[in-house]
């Protein structure tokens, strides 16, 4: 669909257009202006074919204003200046009529193809011959302030960092478990809301690996206020190629009955067994509906609690104090007390949990 | 009751009185003109504040929590209970003289409206002070405002609601005045674009602020009275809070910003001393805007999941509104081609208005364009699309407007020099907030965040856009500062203060008597002001009837009784869901306080009062000297 | 203001229109019934959205519940209501002020028999566990049912207040308007309930 435009972007115009908007087009991990993936890449030639008929528009209003501004001035024409009296145009106003009428309409054809296009998502329920689902699905539900990712078909779940692979359409669930939030993925392509009383669905592709990438991962960010923390409800995607996103799977699967013990010899595991087992699970096996986030892939995530540099320093201070990172979390007061040797421990071993290492 | 006196001496208990009871549109309109700027300074200094908190990343000037409140109280004040309010000051002062009345079709009603606005706004405020304001954004969406805790979200819906019903009674009000009080002459197709933007936008608010009510009913009950609208684990529905509120505040832009089109195309002749291009294309285009404007709620929800279809039919149906919008615009252009331009402050407005809205309804249209949307939604992309049109469209027409109609309102006169400034100041403050955030949006930034992390590529312009917001307070600053000097000018004493005045408003000799016109004016055509100079008439006005004795409304203090029964019982309902013994009581009272005064109002005869013939002479030379007003 | 007396031959056509107030007044109360009709539209709207809607195992449904015989009394009753309240304003018309309180009182007597059901069938919900906080079903039904219960309860209120400061005092120009108005919201009121009972009462047990 987009194909036609693409002389629309012989014009000089979009030129100088394209050259203003790289000059400030933000950073490849979350901007809309660095499009990787399809739905990305067609929001942003929509942006740019959107843009040029308003640019448009704003140059001819602005020349015939500015040249009126200029020539009709009463400093010039003197103050006893008497102007013709005009009661209007019927010909003139018919032509300001139609032509915006003509260039909404062809900005409506690609507004209507692309909507039903997001919106297809068909292929989700498509099965090979053996039955399995042809399509990868991801379950997102966003909750107060973290999100969860569930892989139904692989029986897996992750949270805060979505992990999936290049080149293929994945289609997402999206479902909020206490108020309603918002799944953007800005450099990715453009937004769903996750309600609390239904289920939307629509697809994103991922049209580049995030190795390269400033952390490694493209941003996502919560965009429908949620709270205090709305601003810090940030989760992070790696896009892997679908090979290395087949071995991530395995490894997940591999997780399977991992759990931590009471009476581990460990001081980390024994306390996080005793504190923080109950919403938090570590074996990557699984389905959604946990208190906490799912920590079997904690020490290959980048950031602890979706914003805090990746450290241990940083994961000490979350635990011993949630409220001051994330204000309004459900964490806060959930666990005992802990002493600063049992933080320490705990925050060894969370760091401890892979699945890729 | 004896005619009030213009000049006499007043005490400063007496004056109070007068204004608690009054029921003179002119007075009102003075009344709502303050309380809007009191309210818009309040709202400015919030955003103030948000803007300093955002000027550099992990800035812990504000806490989110707090943070939240002001942007709630922000939204909601700014449109409730500032742009509404001035645009209704203006609405109430001008409207009657602009179509030859002496007041409007019900003061009653008017003062009433006034008063339940006033106390509903002071109320949403008091809840600084008691415990929290509204966190959950002007929106409220109604999972995460269930889910608020403490009493803000509580003071939001009773404080909106008895400040809508304000707005309702003032929206009828107006509908009626404008249907039935035109002098002789002044047929449909010669009133002021002033008169019609407001006739349509009061009609948008008759058929907008009822869904609003609904839904606010709806959110009371369920928070206060264990109701179930919204839960949906008892089967409640979220979106239904989305529907109602935009039916309403899709609408709701278009009563801001309709009556200042209205404005500017008052402001705009007058300073290019020529008629207004395209009249009827004019009205045709107000209504047909009016009418759309109920047709697109939905596109502030495309990314809700109300599938495809809806969204492509409110998509094209968002980008058809463009095309009388363009119309105005070019209309306006139109206007000044040919014309002999005077750039006085308020022209300096219009002119500023109109590349800044352009620029606000360019940007519309690209989010109407909905697959665009689902990047553009909720990012602060969107936070400069709506701010070029209400600060570039409704802020530059109040702040015009009132350097344009300070005159015929208090017969003083803003400062042009300080003005000028004043408007060079917030303009490229303006410009320098909001241009950058569309940028700020299309990097990635999602709106109403409290904070945000360093080297996302959104430290500069946040900076930039915060400096801009800075320069606007200052503009704020300098428009107050100017009114207080007004205060110092001499009056004006005469007709048509700008010297090309049009409409009827300007043939009146100011000050303005408290009955407008001695004698209903016959309009002759449209801009009879204009008209009537043309003739060489030098009283501007031609009379429709002999002078005569004059009817007069009765002043009244049972519109402020009412409105405090309401404020009364909304703090009963508040405290309702606390469990406190007194809050039911306190609830019957408040109601009860306001049905016996309404029930007064029925059974108590209340025909207004005459001012005879002598008296009118009087107090024509009282006002302008031996002679009156010849 | 000095009251001009009249008789049958000089009371005007349309009295309620004869002066300014009075037009304000009649235009003013279809301005207004204008919003209501939104307003009520809002309500039916989320009344239909959230039709038997509840929590898992929600035991009433409209099916269930609402019983025909005892709307269509109270349809028969406000119906009526409508009818006496235009021979109110026929008797208005020719200036006569003991027609327009008598038919105006039965009006209210009618609205009252009407009410006192409405109550009666409230009550009795609740009595058997339909309670306004049962489920968003039971909300959206009192909220609608009740919305338009309010309605009859101000109209009565405002009927009765006109019949008293009235009935000594005859016919004039500032009250006729009054009656004029308080007679069309009646009317008004009247078609909502039609409304409701066709869209709670019968929708609801027939499908």
């Amino acid at each position: 669909m987009m194909k036609g435009l693409k002389k629309w972007r012989l014009f000089s115009l979009l030129a100088v257009i394209t050259v203003f908007l790289s000059a400030c087009s933000g950073e490849d991990y979350i901007s809309t202006l660095k499009p990787a993936g399809e739905v990305g890449q067609d929001q942003f030639d929509l942006l740019i074919f959107s843009i040029s008929i308003m640019t448009l528009v704003v140059v001819v209003v602005s020349f015939l204003y500015l040249y009126a501004f200029a020539k009709f001035r009463r400093s010039k024409l003197g103050e006893k200046h008497m102007p013709k009296q005009v009661e209007g145009s019927h010909t003139l106003e018919i032509i300001w009529a139609v032509i915006p009428i003509v260039l909404l309409l062809i900005l409506s054809v690609p507004t209507i193809l692309s909507t039903y296009k997001f919106a297809d998502v068909k292929a989700m329920d498509e099965v090979d011959e053996e039955g399995n689902k042809t399509a990868l699905t991801v379950n997102v539900t966003a909750k107060l302030y973290w999100w969860e990712f569930e892989y139904p078909e692989q029986g897996i779940v992750t949270a805060q960092e979505l992990v999936v692979p290049t080149g293929e359409r994945v289609y997402f669930n999206l479902k909020a478990a206490d108020v309603k939030h918002s799944f953007w993925i800005p450099a990715v392509g453009g937004k769903m809301d996750n309600n609390v009383e239904n289920v939307n669905k629509f697809w994103l592709e991922f049209g580049k690996e995030s190795e390269g990438l400033k952390d490694g991962v493209f941003y996502g960010k919560c965009a429908e206020l949620c709270g205090p923390s709305h601003a810090l409800m940030d989760f992070k995607v790696k896009t892997v190629e679908r090979a290395e996103f087949d071995a991530w799977v395995a490894s997940m699967q591999a997780t399977e009955g991992q759990t931590a013990s009471v009476d581990s010899t460990d001081l980390g595991e024994a306390t996080f067994a005793q504190s923080c087992l109950g919403c938090h699970a570590v074996s990557g096996v699984g389905s959604t509906g946990a208190m906490g986030p799912n920590l079997a892939t904690f020490a290959d995530r980048n950031r602890v609690a979706g914003i805090l540099e990746h450290n241990k320093e940083n994961l000490e201070s979350w635990i011993a104090n949630p409220e001051e990172y994330k204000p309004g979390n459900l964490m806060t007061g959930k666990y005992s007390e802990l002493s600063p040797e049992e933080i320490s421990a705990v925050a060894d071993y969370i760091m401890s949990l892979s699945v890729e290492k | 009751m004896s005619s009030v006196a213009v000049s006499k001496k007043k005490g400063f208990g007496a004056v109070l009185w007068d204004y608690l009871t009054t029921v003179d549109h002119k007075k009102l309109g003075v009344m709502y003109l303050f309380a809007g700027v009191l309210f818009f300074a309040i709202a400015g200094f919030e955003a103030l504040l948000m803007r300093i908190q955002l000027m550099v990343p992990n800035n812990d000037f504000i806490s989110a929590g707090l943070f939240n409140e002001l942007l709630t109280m922000h939204g909601t004040t700014m449109l409730f209970l500032a742009a509404t309010p001035l645009l209704f000051g203006f609405m109430n002062a001008i409207v009657p003289l602009q179509i030859g009345a002496r007041d409007v079709a019900f003061p009653f009603l008017n003062s009433l409206g006034f008063w339940l606005f006033f106390l509903g706004a002071i109320f949403m405020h008091l809840s600084f002070f008691m415990g929290g304001a509204p966190d959950a954004g002007w929106t409220s969406y109604a999972s995460l405002s269930l889910y608020s805790p403490g009493h803000g979200i509580d003071f939001y819906v009773l404080g909106l609601q008895i400040s809508g019903a304000g707005t309702l009674i003032s929206g009828i009000n107006f509908i009626v005045t404008i249907i039935t009080m035109r002098a002789p002459g002044m047929t449909f197709m010669r009133m002021p674009l002033f008169t019609w933007t407001t006739l349509i936008s009061s009609s948008l608010i008759l058929f907008a602020f009822p869904p609003l009510t609904v839904g606010l009913f709806f959110m009371l009950v369920d928070r206060m009275f264990g109701a179930n609208f919204f839960d949906h684990t008892m089967g409640g529905n979220t979106i239904i809070w989305e529907h109602l509120f935009w039916i309403f505040g899709h609408p709701e832009v278009y009563i801001l910003v309709l009556p200042a089109f209205g404005l500017f195309s008052e402001i705009i002749p007058v300073f290019a001393r020529k008629r207004l291009f395209g009249y009827s294309s004019m009205v045709f285009a107000t209504i047909l805007i009016g009418f759309l404007g109920f047709m697109v709620w939905a596109h502030h929800m495309f990314t809700v999941g109300m599938g495809p279809t809806a969204n492509a039919i409110f998509a094209i149906a968002t980008m058809a509104i463009a095309v009388p919008t363009g119309m105005k615009v070019f209309n306006w252009i139109l206007t000044i081609w040919g014309g002999s331009i005077k750039v006085t402050v308020p022209m300096l407005y219009a002119l500023g208005f109109i590349p800044s809205f352009v620029a606000g309804g360019v940007t519309g249209v690209m989010m109407a364009t909905a697959p665009l949307d689902y990047q553009l939604h909720d990012s602060y992309f969107i936070v400069a699309h709506f701010h070029y049109v209400i600060v570039g469209g409704i802020v530059t027409a109040i702040f015009g407007s009132m350097h344009y109609y300070w005159p015929i309102m208090f017969n003083r006169t803003l400062s042009e020099k300080l003005g000028v400034l004043t408007f060079w100041v917030f303009f490229i403050g303006f410009h320098l907030t909001f241009f950058l955030q569309h940028f700020l949006g299309l990097m990635g930034m999602p709106r109403r965040v409290f904070t945000f992390q360093a080297d996302q590529g959104w430290d500069l312009f946040n900076y930039i856009s915060s400096i801009g917001a800075i320069m606007m307070a200052v503009g704020v600053v300098l428009l107050v500062i100017n009114v207080l000097l007004s205060i110092k000018t001499p009056p004006v004493n005469r007709r048509d203060y700008w010297g090309d005045g049009r409409s009827l408003e300007w043939s009146i000799q100011l000050p303005v008597p408290f009955y407008n016109f001695k004698q209903t004016p016959l309009v002759r055509g449209f801009d009879p002001c204009w008209l009537e100079k043309q003739e060489g008439n030098k009283e501007m006005m031609t009379y429709a009837e002999p002078l005569g004795d004059i009817h007069m409304p009765n002043n009244s203090i049972l519109p402020l009784i009412m409105s405090i029964g309401l404020f009364i019982a909304a703090f009963g309902a508040l405290y309702h869901p606390d469990g406190v013994s007194w809050s039911v009581p306190v609830i019957v009272i408040g109601l009860g306080i306001t049905v016996l005064a309404m029930i007064t109002r029925s059974v108590k005869d209340d025909h207004g009062f005459h001012v005879h013939v002598e008296e009118v002479i009087a107090t024509e030379e009282r006002l302008y000297g031996k002679g009156g007003n010849k | 203001m000095e009251e001009t007396k009249f008789t049958p031959q000089t009371w005007p056509n349309h009295a309620e229109q004869a002066t300014a107030e009075g037009k304000n007044k009649f235009v003013g109360i279809w301005i207004f019934i204008c919003s209501d009709i939104v307003l009520f539209a809002s309500v039916f709207a989320t009344y239909l959205s959230l039709r038997n809607k509840g929590p898992a195992g929600m035991e009433f449904t409209t099916q269930s519940l609402f019983e025909l015989p005892l709307a269509f009394v109270m349809t028969m009753l406000l119906l009526t209501s409508s009818l006496t309240s235009v021979y109110a304003m026929y008797h208005m018309k020719n200036y006569n002020i003991k027609g327009v309180i008598t038919w105006m009182a039965i009006t209210v007597l009618l609205g009252l028999g009407f009410l006192g059901l409405e109550i009666y069938e409230f009550y009795h919900y609740v009595h058997i566990g339909f309670g306004y906080t049962q489920s968003a079903f039971s909300s959206a039904f009192f909220t609608l049912v009740g919305t338009h219960g309010l309605h009859v309860i101000i109209g009565l209120v405002w009927i009765t207040c006109l019949i008293v400061r009235n009935a000594k005092r005859g016919l004039n120009l500032y009250n006729a308007p009054k009656f004029y108005a308080a007679s069309i919201y009646w009317h008004f009121i009247d078609v909502v309930w039609v409304f409701i009972f066709t869209v709670v009462y019968l929708m609801g047990v027939l499908g």
